[in-house]
């Protein structure tokens, strides 16, 4: 397909801005800028086609099934598209008077509500992009709430070998030392591993629950006691949220602060990768340590941007992706206490019925009860037939099915994760499973097949040692090569 | 109660059992008992009718200005009706970050699109796919010339306030220290750069037009940088970059920009867009999500996600950056903004809000009290005195629907952009007039 650059030709054009009418203003000649610049030059019709073309080629969650493990790619409900689409919203400058904003305001307000009580945190900032920039933040609680009673030593946080990859990155950008700890054979924190990692220096352990496996650790208040009597306080992941709504609470679970992502729990689109929303919740007592700013109401009832009185300072240049925020309220409000609560146990419900009709088929990881979603293990068949993950995963393409997360989390060998979320509907997963049955077969019967996969999608397995070797990071116009 | 969960009572009560279950609460067997909610104590669901009304409610108590002449970091540019268009296309809203090629030319396509038009645009070699906004790119872009003998970072004093708060929070948690280098009539003080560059300091942080709307002499800055030693760090606005010299031009080492001005709505801040562009040498410290083109199995073109080596799922507590989800749909939206404007738009945008700013300068500067600040250059803002307690002025203006400039002091901060008519400038003029 043509590059954008590819389809430029020069004078073509939209008109989109009336001339100026005010006298043109001329910069001096030493300030502007000498070097041409070459954007696409191009008609309505063409950029329209353009994009149109580009959408067949992206597989959204309306495309088709989505088992993304760890991903929680629900349906997006287009209600909330609605609501952050009004031009309440939208057309207003995040420095305009706070009276003019009250509504906006609000939204925070309300939203800090409803999820403290869904996670059982007392108070909440809605600063984060994302659930990295949110354990980033939630880290930073943590080693305020050290300094600010002159604890030092304090240096080292805990992380299980199965949490994911951005909590460790998080915990070294927050100025920490990284303590690895090794699961049970359980799946689980290793009490004993967890005892003999805990000390003067621990700042705290960072943890999600359920696990990257997708299982619950029924140890999960000796983890958390163990943590604080060593002086450390609990951070939880809240990647796996959507499991145990109306359920079980972070924060009753002994969980001092966390953050959600919004755009996995609470429906709001992933975009292709991004904006998310990733609020950090804590107790009480952290609560000083918040970004700036939070939203407070006064007397009067009227809401007002606050500031903590020890705050960690800013983490945003204003108060987070304010959009995101409002799809998440829009969703909460319809589905209220009840739905919450239906949303995670369908959740849980659509992961064992998949998981229980692949079983046969396919090594399950860890054989109990999972939660929203389960890891399978292709080692004994990538040992029987040579076919890997990645070839199912791959297979998996051409019956239209969005593969499972590969090859995490890392103590599995062969991993495929796969996550249906409670918005499909026992149609979909009895197809899914029959389709990934149908694929297992195949890979005994004929894994070169396998290995060449996909077969039926508009480009083959790309070439990733090359593009990483030799990387081509931008369009080349002629006269640059 | 939801209509998300599409499984009837009846249905669920039949899977459970086939995977011999009683009820939802057998699933959560590993959950402790003394842990488990009694009941979530928030209000029962609403249908969409319901939930649609009190989001409106809440909309409608905001006021939505008829005029805006505020910027201070989020810019009320026109928004073209096809930006729209193409990103609330549900094939990209819905869809996750890229990491299946072969089902996402589309997505991965549109990013390496993005990285080249950022390219152009700032003049550098290599971009990544976004961080979530200009304060945070700004801050990244200060851990990537972090080197082990050099960990000090020289930072102007005119920089964006939002900015400078972002950027002490990350350095604080990293132990890097931030020097504030003075500025001299609302631009950095070159002297006192000169002063504070030692071999400890890495880099120097730059904004240019400034938070003040002064367009600092970079060029400069790097000179003397780069002979002392450190990296430049240059951040901009985009749509300035259409029509001042570019970070190549200046010779920055790493570009970063607030995106929002490229098709975003200003949205009370957020989601927002962060621009990182850099040289080749600094290509492997770039934060975050890169696209590469490369060949499929059959030789064709084909695009993918590249250099993860850098990244978080990768390197763990080794990663450049803890970055995972960006603000991919943001970037498509820059990205479709470009398109649609093309070189003669965008600069067309440039020209329409410098030539607004300096018509609405001059027709203040009539007024007496009000006076220009700073002698230096400046793009679509401007800092001004103000004749009387500049917040009376602000109110009668914003009970006529004009969202003045932000007053900082006694002074305010003004800006333009395309969006303002002469006719809209001219009224304002008189409004302020007759409540002087």
């Amino acid at each position: 397909m043509k590059l954008l650059f590819e389809l430029s030709k020069e004078n073509r054009k939209m008109n989109l801005i009336p001339p100026c009418d005010v006298p043109e203003y001329s910069f001096d000649e030493t300030l502007l800028r000498k070097e041409e610049l070459r954007l696409p030059q191009i008609s309505e019709v063409d950029l329209s086609r353009h994009y149109t073309r580009l959408a067949k080629q992206a597989h959204g969650v309306n495309d088709g099934f989505y088992p993304l493990g760890s991903c929680t790619m629900k349906y997006n409900p287009r209600i909330d598209e609605e609501a952050a689409a009004l031009e309440g919203f939208t057309a207003i400058h995040p420095l305009q008077p706070q009276s003019t904003l009250q509504g906006a305001l609000q939204v925070i307000y309300e939203a800090r509500e409803l999820l403290c009580e869904i996670t059982g945190m007392d108070d909440m900032t809605f600063q984060p992009a994302a659930g990295a920039h949110g354990e980033y933040t939630g880290l930073l609680l943590i080693r305020k709430y050290h300094q600010s009673r002159n604890d030092t030593k304090r240096v080292n946080i805990i992380v299980p070998d199965s949490a994911h990859g951005t909590n460790p990155a998080s915990a070294t950008m927050a100025g920490f030392k990284v303590i690895n700890v090794s699961s049970n054979e359980n799946g689980g924190v290793d009490l004993e591993a967890l005892r003999n990692a805990v000390g003067e220096d621990t700042a705290g352990l960072m943890l999600t629950n359920p696990n990257t496996l997708g299982l619950f650790d029924p140890n999960i208040l000796e983890i958390t006691r163990i943590v604080h009597e060593a002086g450390g306080l609990c951070y939880y992941d809240g990647a796996n949220m959507n499991a145990i709504m109306g359920t079980v609470r972070p924060g009753d679970m002994g969980f001092d602060c966390m953050h959600l992502n919004l755009h996995k729990t609470f429906g709001t689109p992933h975009g292709g990768g991004g904006p998310g929303s990733g609020p950090v919740g804590c107790k009480e007592f952290l609560k000083k340590f918040l970004p700036k700013y939070t939203v407070s109401k006064n007397m009067d009832g009227n809401y007002y941007l606050d500031v903590a009185e020890n705050s960690m300072g800013k983490v945003r240049s204003f108060y987070g992706n304010f959009l995101v925020v409002v799809k998440a309220l829009t969703y909460i409000k319809s589905l209220g206490k009840e739905g919450i609560k239906e949303a995670s146990c369908n959740a849980v419900l659509n992961a064992n019925y998949l998981m229980n009709k692949l079983k046969g088929y396919y090594d399950v990881a860890y054989d109990q009860i999972c939660m929203h979603e389960f890891v399978l293990s292709l080692d004994k068949m990538k040992h029987e037939t040579g076919v890997s993950a990645m070839d199912v995963a791959k297979q998996s393409l051409d019956f239209g099915i969005h593969p499972p997360t590969m090859y995490f989390p890392l103590i599995v060998h062969e991993a495929l994760m796969l996550e249906p979320t409670e918005t499909e509907s026992k149609e979909t997963l009895d197809e899914a499973a029959e389709i990934f049955i149908e694929i297992a077969r195949m890979a005994h019967e004929d894994p070169e097949y396998l290995h060449e996969a996909p077969h039926n999608c508009l480009i083959r397995r790309p070439d990733e040692v090359e593009a990483a070797r030799k990387p081509i990071l931008r369009y080349e116009f002629e006269n640059d090569q | 109660m939801s209509g998300y969960v599409v499984n009837t009572k009846q249905e669920q009560q039949e899977m459970l059992e086939s995977i011999g279950l009683k009820s939802m609460d057998d699933l959560y067997a590993a959950v402790p008992e003394e842990a488990k909610l009694k009941e979530l104590n928030i209000p029962e669901g609403k249908s969409e009718l319901e939930v649609i009304r009190e989001m409106k409610a809440l909309a409608d108590k905001n006021v939505v200005y008829k005029h805006i002449f505020r910027g201070a970091g989020a810019y009320n540019h026109y928004i073209p009706a096809i930006v729209k268009s193409v990103t609330s296309k549900e094939e990209f809203l819905t869809s996750y970050t890229p990491y299946q090629a072969e089902i996402s030319q589309g997505i991965l396509q549109s990013i390496f699109e993005y990285q080249t038009q950022m390219c152009e645009l700032t003049g550098l070699d290599v971009s990544n796919a976004s961080v979530y906004d200009g304060a945070v790119a700004a801050a990244e872009a200060i851990m990537m010339v972090q080197e082990r003998k050099r960990s000090d970072v020289l930072v102007s004093d005119c920089i964006n306030i939002g900015t400078m708060g972002v950027i002490k929070t990350y350095c604080e948690s990293r132990n890097i220290n931030i020097i504030s280098v003075k500025s001299k009539d609302f631009a950095m003080d070159l002297d006192d750069l000169k002063e504070k560059l030692n071999e400890n300091v890495a880099g120097v942080l730059v904004q240019s037009p400034n938070f003040y709307g002064v367009i600092e002499d970079v060029e400069e800055i790097s000179k003397i940088s780069h002979d002392a030693g450190a990296k430049v760090i240059f951040s901009t606005n985009p749509i300035a970059l259409a029509l001042l010299k570019n970070a190549k031009e200046v010779d920055a080492d790493i570009c970063v920009a607030e995106g929002q001005s490229l098709g975003l709505p200003l949205s009370f801040g957020g989601p927002y867009l962060g621009i990182m562009t850099c040289k080749k040498e600094l290509m492997r410290k770039l934060p975050g999500r890169i696209v590469g083109q490369t060949k499929d199995a059959k030789g064709n073109r084909c695009f993918v996600l590249t250099l993860q080596a850098r990244e978080q799922h990768i390197r763990r507590e080794k990663a450049s950056s803890n970055i995972c989800s960006n603000e991919a749909l943001c970037a498509m939206t820059a990205s479709v903004y470009c398109a649609a404007m093309g070189p003669d738009g965008i600069r067309q945008v440039a020209k329409n809000s410098a030539s607004n700013a300096h018509y609405l300068a001059a027709e203040l500067s009539k007024i007496k009290g009000f006076e220009l600040i700073s002698n230096k250059p400046f793009f679509n803002e401007f800092y001004m005195s103000c004749p009387r307690e500049c917040r009376q002025i602000v109110q009668q203006l914003a009970e006529k629907g004009y969202l003045a400039g932000l007053p900082i002091s006694n002074n305010i901060l003004w800006c333009c952009t395309e969006m303002n008519s002469k006719a809209e400038i001219d009224e304002m003029i008189s409004i302020i007039k007759e409540a002087l």
